[in-house]
């Protein structure tokens, strides 16, 4: 018994030397699901690298330490747009060389296929996804919202707001609700007067908030009758609408959109093959093909260039995706370049704006 | 045996049997009992000091400890020391930056460099990010190349902030934590009103604090004085509905707080029935401040409970019925005699109570919403926003608190007569 | 509790007033607790009382959330239950395989604490112990100190504190640690912290058995030529030891129930029961948490008693009663 202990002992050892599996770090919920179902999955049937998912509340947030320490466990991780860039200026992340990406399904080069901003030094977009506010159909007849301006309107529409607790998209969100044009949302917020008049907009409805802050929160409120919209992040919500038979709609007036980005932590056990995955996984197929599970957009002209069914295999995606043109009439492309520098600061004042009654 | 007396008498000092003065072999036996009870204790203690000091003597470097930008600028360190505050930011000063942003360029440090500027102050990093970009084409007089660059590189407060993150060993991040900041002169100032938060979280915690403990005490008296006067056989068994709280999941008691409180829950619906609530009347009784105090004085009630029972059930009755047969009324015999000889438990029970309230993370970051915050949940959130010193500076003044708190029930009721059920 | 017959009307009120007060109070500390149990069953996802379950009707009641306790995270829930589906289960499982992980870390941190705990506790509890004081400070402060600094400082700690595998040490360590050696992300790291925290556990239930034990009883033992080795396990180990079991298992139960120091220092590989719940809980809760809720509930109440009956048990052994 105790020579068998030790022999197996060995082969642990062994079995930790050997091991070649890659690791992909999402957000869980639906979302993790569809990059499980999009990418992981059809990744190990195709090449037989056992590749595995896991969940975290934030995937940005593990890096450093592990970077830091050198023990780095995670192979990819699917990380926010400032997020990447953040990273990346770090010095926590392997770069990726565009030239490497595959081309278009229809041929053309990576670099022209993917559209601007998609592929950074570090990371590579692996859907846009937007913030957008939604209400329950059932909840909201007669009159519904459908601007910006709506959700802030609480003489027109009473109730409980739900929005995400952070300063992020929420101040420029409180921008749009005050008539601000998306052209000149950043250049007001970097003034004082822009953050007090977003500010200001937020205390018109501060009483009656309630705040998320995990994304699987916003339908669940909706559901569950504790807001009468909310703001959410928009695949959430069409999977609870077109999955689950919620009555949810979306208002697509004043969304928030940003691409969500894949990246390899410097270090990263198994760099080859995380580099494979990514590849891989943002070919035109792969971005579709995770188009398929959830309402996100791929950033590849090419992959948008054809029809994309839903996984039940009758929702059309396009009218869904945050890219749709109909639905860009008043959007917003969320900024990293004002959010890496000014992330600290605004969430100082918007905690303790929070915390004031 | 006749030898030893003799030998006792003639010398006139106490000898063991064989031969050693008596007071020295005392002397090293204690001193021996003593290595032996030290040894005993040895391997926990070198365990703990393992396992719990040292990390959180790690975590108080952090709190001081910050090279992103000093191990990025070693010329622009090398110029602020040998130019005090308030010297001219001259030539010599830009060309050392200019080297620096080379150099950052080289090393992908300047996004580290301008992180650590940019807790200082906002708006750092993307200033570094281009300088380091472009400065391989600067060319001399590096002053004005930079400024034409960017204005902000000629800014006092970029200089001061600068100057600050020059030392890798700063108190910064403490300043931060007392809703501080520098000007351009390198003093001190207070920030802006609207961003003043962390003066504010603390007095807050510690508020709240005090009126979870004031609940707590409030509910335990009652119950603390039936389980002291009941029979010991019922007493048991009613002690039992106060120690199985204590036993459960701490989840698990959030959990059915939920349940209980959120607006389809279990209460409202309850009000709604009993028509004290309309159906679109119900109350909002967690996700914020109030779920916090409501859930957490469940939580620590126990923590009340326990050392005031233990002090009561000393208490003779007979004190009660001599003050009453000596003409007092209930009252006055309650206020006069038996509160004073409870005193002990509750001073033991209510600072108990307040430590473990002050350093609470759990409760407040399940159901305390956006206002049921404390400050061990802004620890937490600079953990999250990888802003590791400042969470360490935080937790610092935070453990400082509580260690004093620690020291005061350490003195008032001696940490051995702590009790656990 | 009665009243003395003489009495007075207004006393009366007084004192059913008080009874009142205190039901209600124990209705506050139990009734949170109990809850959980019957919505557990409900068929619906709600967290409230159904009409169908308030008219007790049976099919207002399911086990569909104990069913998805075996069924989370498993590829083909929906296959015939034979003994291929339960391996899949008992291998695949979210749940389950977090069960296996907090026993497995919980006991190992509870034999951890209990053997260091136990034999600190007799050195402290000899009168000739040196720094008394302040070393039981030390000992008991992993108690006192929030948790959030503790697991914030063992993040900063651990991620820096690696072996390297070459070495026999390295080598040896290996499979505890994390795939680079390190004790972030490794069950070794959670097993020594969870250690940490319950350490003052037993060491105040130990010490408080000591503190009755009749240091005289050891002395006979020698006197009548026993080993300090057999008097221990003769003598101190009989009396102490419904202290030392308890101890060890408040030690688990803190084991068990830790969340903060696994959130900071725990990899995604390490997942366990009270992380689990911390997730549901803070994303979408469902009431497949009260199921999990109901059997924690089940557990501490079998717990509670071992615990009573292991003090009663000392209390007939020791005069002074532990109260």
């Amino acid at each position: 018994m105790r020579k068998l202990l030790i022999l197996s002992t060995a082969l642990t050892v062994v079995g930790y030397a050997a091991q070649a599996d890659v690791t992909v770090m999402s957000w869980g919920g639906a979302y993790g699901e569809a990059q499980t179902e999009a990418h992981v999955k059809p990744f190990a049937a195709k090449t037989g690298i056992v590749t595995t998912m896991v969940d975290s509340d934030n995937p940005a947030t593990p890096i450093k330490a592990m970077v830091e320490a050198g023990d780095v466990t995670i192979d990819v991780a699917s990380v926010e747009y400032a997020d990447a860039i953040r990273l990346c200026d770090e010095g926590l992340l392997e770069p990726i060389d565009i030239a490497s990406l595959p081309a278009g399904a229809d041929g053309v080069a990576a670099a022209d296929d993917f559209l601007p901003g998609a592929v950074t030094e570090c990371g590579v977009s692996t859907d846009i996804w937007a913030n957008i506010y939604a209400y329950d159909t059932t909840k909201l007849t007669g009159t519904v919202p459908v601007t910006a301006a709506d959700f802030f309107d609480l003489g027109k529409f009473p109730g409980k707001r739900g929005l995400k607790k952070g300063a992020k998209a929420v101040l420029e969100f409180a921008l749009m609700g005050d008539g601000v044009a998306p052209a000149d949302i950043y250049a007001m917020m970097g003034t004082p007067e822009g953050i007090d008049r977003a500010f200001a907009k937020l205390d018109s409805i501060k009483s009656e908030v309630v705040w998320w802050e995990a994304g699987a929160q916003p339908p669940q409120l909706l559901a569950d009758g504790e807001v009468v919209m909310t703001t959410a992040y928009n695949g959430r919500i069409f999977n609870a609408a077109v999955n689950e038979g919620k009555p949810f709609a979306i208002v697509w007036d004043g969304q928030i959109y940003e691409n969500e980005m894949y990246v390899v932590p410097k270090g990263s056990p198994n760099k080859d093959e995380a580099m494979q995955f990514i590849q891989f996984a943002t070919s035109t197929e792969g971005l579709q093909a995770q188009a398929m599970q959830i309402s996100y957009g791929p950033a590849r002209k090419s992959a948008n260039a054809t029809e994309i069914l839903f996984k039940d295999g009758k929702t059309v995606m396009g009218p869904n995706l945050p890219t749709a043109p109909a639905n860009l009439a008043n959007a917003l492309e969320s900024s990293s370049a004002f959010w890496v520098d000014k992330d600290a600061e605004l969430n100082e004042r918007f905690n303790a704006w929070l915390a004031a009654n | 045996m006749t030898d030893m007396t003799a030998g006792m008498f003639t010398t006139g000092i106490l000898t063991t049997s064989d031969g050693r003065p008596l007071k020295a072999a005392l002397a090293r036996a204690q001193r021996r009992a003593k290595w032996r009870a030290f040894l005993l204790v040895l391997p926990l203690l070198a365990f703990v000091l393992v396992t719990f000091v040292v990390p959180i003597g790690t975590m108080l470097k952090r709190s001081v400890y910050h090279d992103g930008f000093s191990a990025a600028a070693p010329a622009l360190g090398a110029w602020f020391a040998g130019h005090p505050q308030g010297a001219e930011i001259d030539e010599t000063a830009y060309a050392a930056l200019v080297i620096d942003l080379r150099q950052m360029q080289a090393n992908k440090t300047a996004g580290s460099a301008g992180t650590r500027v940019n807790y200082n102050l906002s708006g750092a990093i993307s200033l570094f990010k281009a300088g380091a970009r472009n400065a391989v084409d600067l060319q001399p007089p590096y002053k004005e190349a930079l400024l034409a660059l960017d204005a902000r590189w000629g800014e006092p407060l970029m200089w001061t902030a600068m100057r600050a993150s020059a030392s890798a060993y700063t108190a910064d991040f403490y300043l931060v934590a007392a809703d501080m900041e520098r000007n351009a002169e390198g003093g001190v100032q207070l920030v802006d009103e609207n961003r003043q938060i962390y003066k504010y979280l603390f007095v807050k915690t510690f508020v709240l604090s005090a009126l979870i403990t004031l609940l707590c005490l409030l509910l335990s008296f009652p119950i603390a004085h039936l389980l002291a006067v009941l029979p010991m056989a019922r007493a048991n068994l009613l002690m039992i509905l106060v120690l199985l709280p204590f036993w459960t999941s701490l989840l698990v008691r959030t959990t059915s707080w939920i349940a209980l409180l959120q607006e389809q829950g279990i209460v409202n619906d309850i009000l709604v029935w009993l028509r004290v609530l309309g159906d679109d009347g119900r109350i909002r009784m967690i996700y914020n401040q109030a779920g916090t105090v409501i859930v957490m004085t469940h939580i620590l009630l126990p923590f009340m409970v326990l050392p005031l029972y233990s002090v009561m059930k000393t208490i003779p009755p007979s004190y009660a019925r001599a003050a009453r047969s000596l003409g007092a009324t209930s009252w006055t015999t309650f206020r006069r005699i038996y509160l004073p000889q409870t005193l002990p438990g509750i001073a033991a029970g209510s600072l108990l109570v307040f430590i473990l309230a002050v350093g609470y993370y759990i409760t407040p970051a399940l159901v305390g919403g956006a206002e049921g915050q404390l400050i061990s949940n802004f620890i937490d959130f600079h953990m999250d926003k990888s802003n590791w010193s400042l969470a360490a500076a935080i937790a610092a003044v935070l453990l400082a608190a509580v260690l004093v708190l620690y020291w005061l029930y350490d003195r008032l009721i001696g940490i051995d007569r702590l009790k656990l059920g | 509790m009665a009243l003395p017959s003489y009495a007075s009307p207004l006393e009366r009120v007084w004192h059913y007033t008080y009874l009142g007060i205190c039901a209600a109070v124990f209705l506050f500390l139990i009734a949170p607790i109990l809850i959980v149990i019957p919505l557990s069953f409900n068929v619906e996802p709600y967290f409230s009382f159904t009409e169908k379950m308030l008219s007790l009707d049976p099919s207002g009641y399911s086990l569909r959330w104990y069913d998805t306790l075996l069924t989370l995270g498993v590829n083909a829930p929906e296959g015939p239950r034979d003994a291929a589906w339960w391996s899949v289960v008992w291998n695949d499982a979210t749940w389950i395989k977090a069960a296996k992980n907090s026993l497995w870390v919980g006991l190992w941190a509870t034999i951890l604490a209990t053997v260091l705990g136990t034999v600190a506790a007799l050195g402290l509890s000899r009168p000739e112990m040196p720094y008394r004081r302040v070393i039981m400070a030390i000992l008991i402060s992993p108690m006192i100190v929030p948790i959030i600094i503790i697991a914030v400082g063992m993040f900063f700690f651990y991620s820096s504190t690696c072996v390297s595998p070459d070495n026999f040490v390295g080598q040896a360590l290996m499979p505890f640690l994390s795939k680079k050696g390190c004790l972030n992300n490794s069950n070794l790291g959670i097993i020594m912290a969870h250690a940490t925290l319950g350490i003052p556990f037993v060491i105040i239930t130990v010490t408080a058995t000591l503190s009755g034990f009749d240091q005289s009883l050891i002395r006979a033992g020698a006197s009548l030529g026993a080993t300090p080795t057999r008097v221990f396990f003769k003598v101190v180990m009989p009396l102490i030891l419904p202290g030392v079991i308890s101890g060890a298992l408040f030690a688990f139960v803190t084991s068990f129930d830790e969340v903060v120091a696994v959130l900071f220092i725990a990899g995604p590989e390490q997942q366990t029961i009270p992380r689990q719940m911390w997730n549901g809980i803070r994303e979408a809760i469902s009431p497949a948490i009260l199921a999990v809720a109901t059997i924690l509930v089940i557990i501490s109440i079998g717990l509670l008693a071992t615990v009573e009956m292991l003090r009663r048990r000392s209390e007939k052994l020791r005069v002074v009663s532990p109260y």
